[in-house]
């Protein structure tokens, strides 16, 4: 494996259609690179969240991933209206999406909850009327791959 | 089981993926219409059971090594979830059962659910 490989996707607001394919990537990207599938599951996982929510709640933004041969890091960038409480948000069940998402399947207010699940260590950095920045790393090297 | 087998068993149209019936090989089933929870609980190589019909449907599926997806309810997937599953060679399959009954039958012929681990208090 290089020693550095990155990746970065544009991810639109609201548009369904499209929503997926940015995680897809990073998916094959992962699997290209030979990273093991118990790990590529858990950034499945984080990154198809991480993008749902950028398509639901921020009106689209960036979804990066970074491999290293120590970690991989996803990041989900948007400049969004922010999460006001962060500590509600992350709470499961917690959800302001509104009723057409939910007939999509989505808003179950577990996105969140299942990042954090899949990730070895997450931080959200958020700002009313300003943006909301999600980094979760997953260590190649910590105990058994699936945590979950 | 067979994918070929899941579809006797419970009389289902295929929408997609004839020629794939003798090589999917299936252990488990998960049924849910909310995506977080597939992204949760579904293990790997898990046949997938839905009343959602959307593109995203096939998305998740494809994002968790889904293999096929049943609709239940006799509910057909949107066009745009047909042609997505097509293109990475994800076989569809309707059952105009209800999901209860579904489930049910495939429990009976010895699909085994996906565990939901224990949660901390
Ligand atoms: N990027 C974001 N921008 C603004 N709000 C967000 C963002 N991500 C999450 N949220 C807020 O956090 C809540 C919980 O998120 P999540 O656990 O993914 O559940 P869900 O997406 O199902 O609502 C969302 O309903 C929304 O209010
Ligand atoms: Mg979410």
């Amino acid at each position: 494996m290089d020693s550095h490989y990155e990746v970065e996707f544009t991810v639109r607001g609201d548009d369904f259609l499209a929503a997926g394919e940015a995680s897809n990537q990073i998916k094959e990207t992962l699997i290209m690179l030979g990273v093991p599938s118990a790990i590529s599951r858990r950034a499945s996982v984080i990154t198809y969240e991480a993008e749902m929510n950028l398509v639901i709640h921020s009106g689209g933004g960036t979804l990066r991933a970074v491999i290293t041969p120590e970690k991989l890091t996803i990041q989900a960038t948007d400049r969004g209206p922010g999460i006001p409480d962060l500590h509600l948000a992350m709470r499961e069940g917690f959800s302001t999406a509104p009723d057409r998402v939910r007939e999509m399947g989505f808003g179950a207010g577990m996105g969140l909850p299942n990042i954090k699940r899949n990730s070895d260590n997450l931080e959200i950095e958020s700002e009313v009327g300003k943006g909301t920045t999600l980094t979760a790393t997953i260590l190649f090297h910590e105990g058994p791959g699936d945590r979950r | 089981m067979k994918l070929k087998e899941i579809v006797s068993c419970i009389g289902a149209e295929i929408l997609y993926g004839e020629n794939l019936l003798d090589t999917v090989e299936i252990e488990n089933a998960y049924a849910s219409d909310l995506m977080s929870d597939v992204l949760a609980f579904a293990w790997p190589g898990t046949l997938l059971l839905t009343g959602l019909t959307n593109v995203q449907i096939v998305r998740t599926a494809q994002m968790m090594d889904i293999p096929a997806v049943v609709f239940v309810r006799g509910k057909r997937p949107q066009e745009e979830a047909v042609s997505l599953a097509k293109n990475v060679g994800m076989p569809l399959l309707v059952s105009s059962m209800s999901m209860y009954e579904t489930c049910g039958l495939l429990y009976k012929a010895g699909l085994s659910p996906c565990i939901i681990p224990s949660r901390e208090a």
